[in-house]
């Protein structure tokens, strides 16, 4: 017997699994008798077929609704991973950027057939430029690190013009991953400065560091234990002084909104994301969309093409001797700008405030609940996330990733973990603005629940989860006999 | 607030739960100096039918395929998207879910990944395919940042039939780390030539060619490709994947690393994105890939399972010691691809590679014959060529596009100086009607001057 009774695990089927010879989920439109053959040379004629599954249309939608069901997400439950701010992805907004007019234009077309476009971009460029205080735009970068590397090359760009490229660019240890990577895809070389007692950019040891070999420091703030960086304006200045410019990594945005804003702090540029910040949907791992806005002193390193308005006209500028060049083959994620503009239309000014105020709010009152259970890492107010140490719990036997693995069982993704790596057994909580007052109850008695389980039955725990479709994977195995693909020989 | 359901009683209970007396005091470490202190100057929130009421007419201030013939390509490409792609693809679990850094409640994900590596590795004939780069371009750049990581050499050899604006991009992200760029000519069109081999030397880390090349011919590279090899350089073919039905792979030919772009696989041409790059490389290269990879392994009961894997190769563990920096990928558009090519299938691939390359055969015979109207180069071409118009491209364009068709992109749109240059794209979608209108106008524009 194939079927079994239904359990909660389960092994699924690949989509390689259900092929069967002859069987196809596609109609190409028909091409008329009367048009020539294609004659391709034998030598360039291909043999062997790819292996593509040969499935029904039924077959594959089947399939791909089954796998659906095997994924956490937002408009399941409660998603609360610290940094990546998985907030409600209004629905409309996927909605706006299907529109014929948006999803079918060629990159290509002349600025004069997409004025439309060109419209939206200029408008979101305008509200992203007043919610960080800058002067200048490109909404090129696809992601993140993409806006941290670009920003990089135009820092790269602006000190080789005056002269020196210099070569160390300087990072707090609480930096997200991306930071050093791109800092060395930029050509330069990493300092790492250890965060105070407070959790903060060390001022003394950054004096220590900063000499005419530094182009620069990128910092995150709030910073990945969700601190507002205080004495930001004094470390800007510091740096300026030095010659170095000040880049801000915006992954914490959401918390920022209409209440402080990065050009004002003194920053040279910041990247947004608007898969973040702005509502665009994760996907599963993308698209994102990373802007860089920066100050005037940058605007001529900016990549091309750059958007501009010639009287009623907008166009692009292609003509700017000292760009860097061009990060995205075209003009970046254009399909998630449409979302974001439908979002900041949504919202409004007002309704942009009303975010970030009660992203805090939310993460305040999880801070507050759960720290008499959990170790909070600094005990102040936090802004838009909360970040706590497993080592209450670690002292019972049970590690951040039991209590993660367990959160599972309960219907809850779990926190980001061991993230930032300067905080112990780390568990960082970002609840969006999106949760109400009843889910950060529940996941409140859910975490304390979890707590007095490592006391009580802590093998409980380091077996967790037990609910899930698949229970904890052998992910050493998985690099050691690497196995990425169906067929083990290629079919060329 | 829809999107925001505390009400202003949820957010003083919260607030007096906290300790706090205001939200102001929440915010004690920021600065007052470093406050906003005004409202934001954005216009105040909308219903949601303002919303869509005003970008739908901001949409339809465009000129777009969905009502004009497409004939537009150079990488972005109008083919028919099945509905039951958008059926799955706008299911929450895969819009709404994050990166499956927990695979016990990401298996979907997962899953979808494997596949979509499995049949990229199928398309490309290659052994290893990770889980998108952000566009072709981007990982054009990451293939030369691979063979730079691989060969320690500093030069790359390309072509001038290897998409411009892919070039451009590749240079960007490498040339803070020294890398140099020599470009080989096609003076015919093609790279199956001599100058190519005579750029190659010992210094050189990859040789890059497109296949079929930026001008739709399909070269036979395989002289090449040992010439390149024989110098210890990798080669990195770009190419298209609606390709993959009819020639053969890359793999066979013995590319090192094969990069492309993917929206031509059941996603839309969005003004340019979100599109996805595909990567795929052979096995030994397989640790210095950028980007996620998935793999299989099993649950603590035996069950088979999918993860992330070789992940001490990604910036979130090696940090400045990463092969890529990239974090977020195209995640839904690879979701996408995954969707479109298992109901395509490969005789579904093959049927729209034909039906391109025939309406593609059928156009340029037709228009070879229009007075002033050239087709540049010989060669056997895809589903793309380059058209000589009379007069400037940009006026026969224009003329075209106020006509209901979208007839091609002028060369100089890539820098090229060729003003008469056309590149003119079909596919699947493109009817004998559109294609004769085509024509008829094209021989009314050369017979009316050059207007």
């Amino acid at each position: 017997m194939k079927r079994d009774v239904t359990s909660l695990q389960s092994e699924t089927k690949l989509i390689f699994e259900h092929s069967h010879e002859g069987r196809t989920g596609f109609q190409a439109p028909p091409t008329p008798d009367s048009l020539p053959a294609f004659e391709l040379p034998a030598e360039l004629q291909r043999k062997n077929a790819p292996r593509l599954p040969e499935v029904a249309e039924s077959t594959a939608v089947r399939h791909y609704v089954n796998l659906s069901t095997r994924n956490h997400h937002i408009d399941r439950d409660f998603y609360p991973l610290g940094s990546c701010t998985m907030k409600y992805n209004p629905k409309i907004n996927d909605e706006v950027a299907a529109l014929p007019g948006f999803a079918g234009l060629s990159p290509w077309q002349p600025a004069s057939t997409v004025q439309g476009a060109l419209e939206l971009l200029g408008e979101l460029s305008d509200a992203l430029l007043e919610v960080t205080g800058m002067d200048n735009i490109t909404l090129q970068p696809a992601a993140g690190a993409q806006g941290e590397f670009t920003a990089l090359l135009m820092f790269r760009a602006y000190h080789m013009k005056k002269g020196n490229v210099r070569k160390r660019i300087v990072i707090p240890d609480s930096a997200h991953g991306t930071n050093p990577a791109s800092i060395v895809l930029a050509g330069y070389g990493v300092t790492q400065l250890p965060s105070d007692s407070n959790g903060l950019m060390d001022i003394e040891a950054l004096k220590r560091t900063l000499d005419e070999d530094v182009a620069g420091l990128m910092i995150t703030n709030p910073n990945t234990i969700g601190l507002f960086e205080s004495n930001i304006a004094k470390i800007i200045d510091l740096v300026h002084d030095a010659g170095g410019l000040v880049y801000m990594d915006g992954a914490n945005l959401n918390a920022l909104l209409g209440i402080s804003r990065p050009g004002d702090m003194g920053f040279d540029a910041c990247h947004i994301n608007l898969h973040k910040t702005f509502s665009t949907p994760h996907g599963g791992g993308g698209p994102g969309s990373g802007p860089v806005a920066i100050k005037e002193k940058l605007a001529r390193h900016l990549p091309v093409p750059v958007l501009k308005k010639n009287g009623d006209l907008f166009v692009w500028d292609w003509n700017r001797p000292d760009s860097i060049g061009s990060v995205h083959t075209y003009y970046g994620n254009f399909g998630m700008h449409v979302r974001a503009l439908a979002y900041i239309r949504s919202l409004g000014g007002n309704g942009l405030h009303a975010i970030s105020e009660n992203a805090i709010i939310n993460a305040n009152y999880l801070r507050k609940k759960l720290s008499p259970t959990y170790q909070i890492y600094i005990d102040k107010p936090c802004m838009h996330e909360a970040v706590f140490s497993g080592n209450n719990q670690k002292a019972k036997g049970v590690r951040t990733t039991d209590i993660a693995k367990r959160l599972l069982d309960y219907g809850i993704h779990p926190p980001t973990v061991y993230f930032p790596l300067i905080v112990p057994e780390c568990l960082m909580i970002e609840p969006t603005e999106s949760e109400t007052k009843e889910t950060l109850d529940e996941f409140i008695e859910v975490m304390q629940q979890i707590d007095r389980e490592a006391t009580e039955t802590p093998d409980l725990l380091k077996h967790a989860p037990y609910t899930t479709p698949v229970r904890r994977l052998d992910e050493a195995g998985a690099a050691r006999n690497l196995n990425i693909r169906y067929f083990d020989n290629a079919n060329a | 607030m829809r999107y925001i359901p505390n009400t202003p009683d949820d957010r003083s209970a919260m607030l007096r739960d906290i300790g706090v007396s205001s939200f102001e005091e929440l915010l004690e470490q920021v600065p007052a100096s470093l406050r906003l202190n005004r409202p934001l100057k954005i216009a105040d929130g909308q219903s949601e039918w303002q919303v869509r009421r005003d970008l739908t007419h901001m949409s339809e201030k465009n000129l777009s395929a969905m009502g004009h013939a497409c004939f537009m390509g150079a990488g972005s490409y109008d083919h028919y998207v099945p509905a039951a792609v958008n059926a799955l693809a706008s299911r929450s679990e895969y819009v709404t879910a994050y990166t499956p850094y927990q695979p016990e409640v990401a298996q979907g994900t997962l899953q979808v990944i494997f596949e979509f590596q499995s049949m990229i590795c199928e398309l490309f004939g290659m052994p290893a395919a990770n889980a998108s780069m952000y566009d072709g371009g981007t990982a054009l750049s990451e293939a030369i940042a691979m063979a730079r990581a691989h060969t320690k050499r500093q030069r790359i050899v390309w072509t001038e039939a290897v998409h411009p604006s892919y070039r451009r991009v590749a240079e960007t992200n490498n040339i803070a780390l020294g890398m140099t760029f020599d470009v080989a000519p096609c003076p015919n069109g093609s790279q199956s030539n001599d100058t190519i081999s005579m750029l190659l030397g010992d210094d050189v880390a990859a040789l890059v060619v497109q296949y079929p090349n930026f001008f739709g011919i399909i070269d036979d590279l395989k002289q090449l490709v040992d010439r390149a090899h024989s110098h210890g350089t990798l080669v990195v073919f770009v190419t298209d994947p609606m390709a993959m039905g009819l020639l053969k792979s890359p793999g066979q030919l013995g590319a090192d690393i094969v990069v492309g772009e993917g929206q031509c696989l059941g996603n839309y041409m969005s003004y340019g994105g979100p599109y996805l790059g595909l990567f795929a490389a052979s096995s030994e290269l397989v640790r210095l890939m950028p980007g996620r990879i998935v793999g299989i392994t099993k649950d603590v009961d035996g069950r088979r399972g999918f993860v992330l894997t070789l992940q001490t190769r990604e910036q979130h563990i090696r940090r400045d010691k990463a092969t890529s920096n990239i974090c977020t990928n195209q995640g839904l558009l690879a979701t996408r691809a995954t969707f479109y090519m298992s109901m395509l299938g490969p005789t579904g691939l093959k049927d729209i590679g034909v039906a391109s390359a025939r309406r593609t055969q059928y156009l340029m015979k037709k228009l070879e014959a229009v007075p002033g109207f050239s087709i540049a180069h010989k060669g056997v071409h895809f589903r793309e060529f380059l058209l000589k118009v009379p007069g400037d491209a940009r006026l026969f364009f224009k003329f075209m596009s106020e006509n209901g068709i979208l007839a091609g992109i002028p060369l100089t749109k890539f820098g090229m100086t060729d003003e008469r240059g056309l590149l003119v794209a079909l596919t699947e979608t493109r009817t004998l009607e559109e294609m004769d209108k085509y024509v008829a106008l094209a021989t009314g524009y050369a017979t009316g001057g050059m207007k």
